[in-house]
């Protein structure tokens, strides 16, 4: 097994060749195995979201209101009450999970993530300044997002760049942005006079409770965009996961190619939370739940994104109907499961480093 | 063969360099330059560690660059390949200008093993091997077949095919080096350019890493440019050594003829006794310490010294 020393021989390289073509076969049909049962297994959820509720309405009638039958009633039910809410939990959490894989993959961290490091909770603030400190609506509000998601990006790699964006210290800087930013919403929220505490809860914790159908065109197009931008760069992604040397010596446009990464991720995440706010953790979780489960040690972009739509939504879902009588945000749900995920991370960080 | 004492008689020892130095004029006859440093110079933060270096890698060959710790020999290598910004001076591979050269063409004929790789967590062997053909793919990444057999060549060549469903993470430290290499060699680069790539292997395993090297440079003619912490596998497995001391290049050359006992005390502030290695024939470095120096066993030395004592 020690062969030292350059062997070549057709026969040799041949099956080198089949070995590696099968090696690769046994990679790939295990991603998109992956990706077909998670993405099933949301269909499934989505269902259930459509039948559950105040007025329920049967799996198989849902069936038949999606392929344009059915009564009113259930018509205006599973389309205009349901089918907005269950679109924007699937469309948020992909592009919270992509965004997430992006980061993680980028900065080479699984700490890394735009909700750790206080993007998300950035996006939500410039948001939540352009509504309520502006009076802005629709295509603005998503646009002061960005703004803010990206100015918190800056603040970190300004503070943190010298250092290297390795180990834990721009990770602390970012827990500490995204802190300024939580409470900088929180004084906006009470001093607009936000009386309703459900509106309160979606920009501090996220939810998607109030989600029109009118919401749902602008963020379709633009997480379709910018995960476009992702898949078009993505194969730097798999030189830039080796470190910046090793991209380089590759061809590649190492810090080019971060920055274009980065900033698509960023507007994945304010074109989200212009929607639902910062929701707790998806963005941190759901790439390790892809990667874990996709186990090729890549980036897992497109399995990451399946996974964040459908544990946004099993989220959503849980948060309605888990608990008769409590409605709880998505957010509060994303939360407690990604804490603990948070806090072994953190753990099993410490271990390794020791 | 027993070992013994190198050429200690002054006279006989500048008879031979002037010799084979007439016989081997440098790299330039039948070993043409590959890379080469023109004027280089280096520095962190203002701070230069290399000022106007010039260096001739000789193609096809093995160079070994040895040095003491912070001599620069690590910045040289990287400003080599163009990991680090040059402050003066040029790089030229075959004559044509490092520095102006596209990156996908210049990563296509120089590989760069940097000093620590780490892997992405769970990264399988054939995954990581295959990046190395970055700079030979189009916008999507599709592997050609090109591509394939460069890549199963590489695995074949390290005695990596049967690993190569295995993720890197379950490997030992030489394996895991052998994949690095692997990586290279996928990339199909003219000059190899490592960074210490024996650190935390053991000897076993660095010797066996040295071999692999060495049939690389014999069978396919890759020019190989190492940076080398331990002397003596330096001197054993390169062509040509480069000795390195406060950011220049104190001498170059053959290991046989560059390495002798002021060479070895003016780079390293060592003092040794440079012998015949009983298995290569070529030098190889004895040091001496403080301690562990055995009394001299026999002759006058022993009397005189017991007399003046």
């Amino acid at each position: 097994m020690t062969a030292v020393g350059v062997r070549p021989g057709r026969a040799d390289a041949s099956t080198g060749v089949e070995l590696l073509h099968e090696v690769r076969r046994r990679r790939r049909r295990r991603g998109l195995a992956v990706v077909l049962v998670v993405a099933a297994l949301g269909l499934v959820v989505a269902l259930v979201a459509a039948s559950l509720g105040a007025a329920a309405v049967s799996p198989d009638r849902v069936l038949a209101v999606l392929l344009g039958q059915g009564e009113k009633v259930e018509r205006f039910v599973v389309l205009e009450l349901r089918l907005p809410r269950i679109v924007a939990a699937l469309v948020v959490g992909w592009a919270f999970g992509l965004a997430g894989s992006v980061f993680q993959a980028v900065l080479r961290n699984p700490l890394a993530s735009p909700d750790i490091l206080g993007i998300s909770s950035g996006a939500s603030l410039g948001a939540v300044w352009a509504m309520l400190g502006l009076g802005l609506a629709g295509i603005w509000v998503t646009g002061f997002a960005f703004a803010g998601g990206l100015l918190v990006a800056v603040i970190i790699w300004a503070v943190a760049w010298r250092q290297g964006l390795h180990g834990i210290r721009f990770v602390l800087v970012g827990v500490g942005l995204a802190y300024v930013c939580g409470s900088t919403v929180s004084w906006l929220l009470a001093r607009g006079d936000v009386r309703q505490a459900q509106q309160a809860l979606h920009w501090t914790v996220g939810s998607v409770a109030d989600v029109r159908g009118d919401d749902l065109a602008g963020l379709l197009l633009g997480v379709a965009a910018m995960s476009l931008v992702v898949a078009l760069a993505s194969r730097l992604l798999t030189v830039l996961a080796l470190g910046d040397d090793h991209a380089a010596s590759l061809g590649a446009r190492a810090h080019g190619g971060r920055v274009v990464l980065l900033a698509a991720a960023v507007g994945l995440v304010a074109v989200a939370a212009a929607i639902s706010g910062p929701i707790a953790f998806v963005a941190l979780i759901a790439p390790a739940i892809a990667r874990r489960l996709v186990g090729s040690g890549g980036a897992a972009l497109l399995a990451s994104a399946v996974v964040g739509g459908v544990l946004t939504l099993s989220a959503d879902v849980v948060g309605q109907f888990a608990i008769p009588g409590l409605m709880a945000p998505v957010g509060i749900v994303t939360g407690l499961i990604g804490a603990p995920y948070l806090l072994w991370l953190l753990a099993r960080t410490e271990r390794t480093r020791a | 063969m027993t070992p013994r004492a190198r050429t200690v008689d002054p006279a006989t020892r500048s008879e031979a360099v002037s010799l084979e130095a007439s016989a081997a004029p440098g790299p330039s006859a039948d070993h043409p330059v590959g890379l080469a440093a023109e004027g280089v110079s280096l520095g962190y933060d203002g701070r230069r560690i290399i000022d106007d270096l010039s260096l001739r890698l000789p193609a096809g060959r093995i160079t070994a660059i040895v040095g003491p710790n912070a001599c620069g020999k690590s910045t040289l290598l990287r400003g080599l390949a163009r990991l680090h910004p040059l402050e003066g001076g040029r790089v030229t591979l075959d004559g044509q200008d490092v520095g102006r050269m596209p990156r996908r063409e210049l990563a296509r004929r120089l590989g760069v093993l940097p000093q620590s790789s780490v892997a992405p967590d769970g990264v399988r062997v054939a995954d990581l091997v295959g990046r190395g053909r970055y700079p030979h793919q189009g916008w999507f990444g599709r592997h050609s077949s090109g591509d394939d057999r460069a890549v199963a060549e590489a695995l074949e060549a390290t005695g990596m095919a049967e690993l190569a469903d295995r993720p890197i993470d379950e490997l030992s430290g030489g394996q895991r080096q052998r994949v690095w290499i692997a990586m290279v060699l996928a990339q199909q680069p003219e000059v190899m350019l490592l960074d210490e790539p024996t650190t935390y292997l053991d000897l076993a395993h660095q010797l066996e890493l040295l071999d692999l090297l060495t049939a690389l440079n014999r069978e396919r003619g890759t020019t190989i440019v190492m940076v080398l912490h331990e002397l003596n596998l330096a001197a054993r497995y390169a062509d040509h050594l480069v000795v390195m001391s406060g950011g220049r290049v104190v001498a170059e050359g053959e290991p046989a003829r560059v390495l002798d006992r002021d060479t070895v005390h003016g780079a390293f502030g060592l003092s040794a006794e440079v012998i015949d290695d009983p298995v290569s024939g070529g030098p190889l470095i004895v040091p001496i310490g403080r301690f562990h120096s055995a009394p001299p066993v026999t002759g006058r030395n022993a009397g005189s010294e017991s007399v003046a004592s």
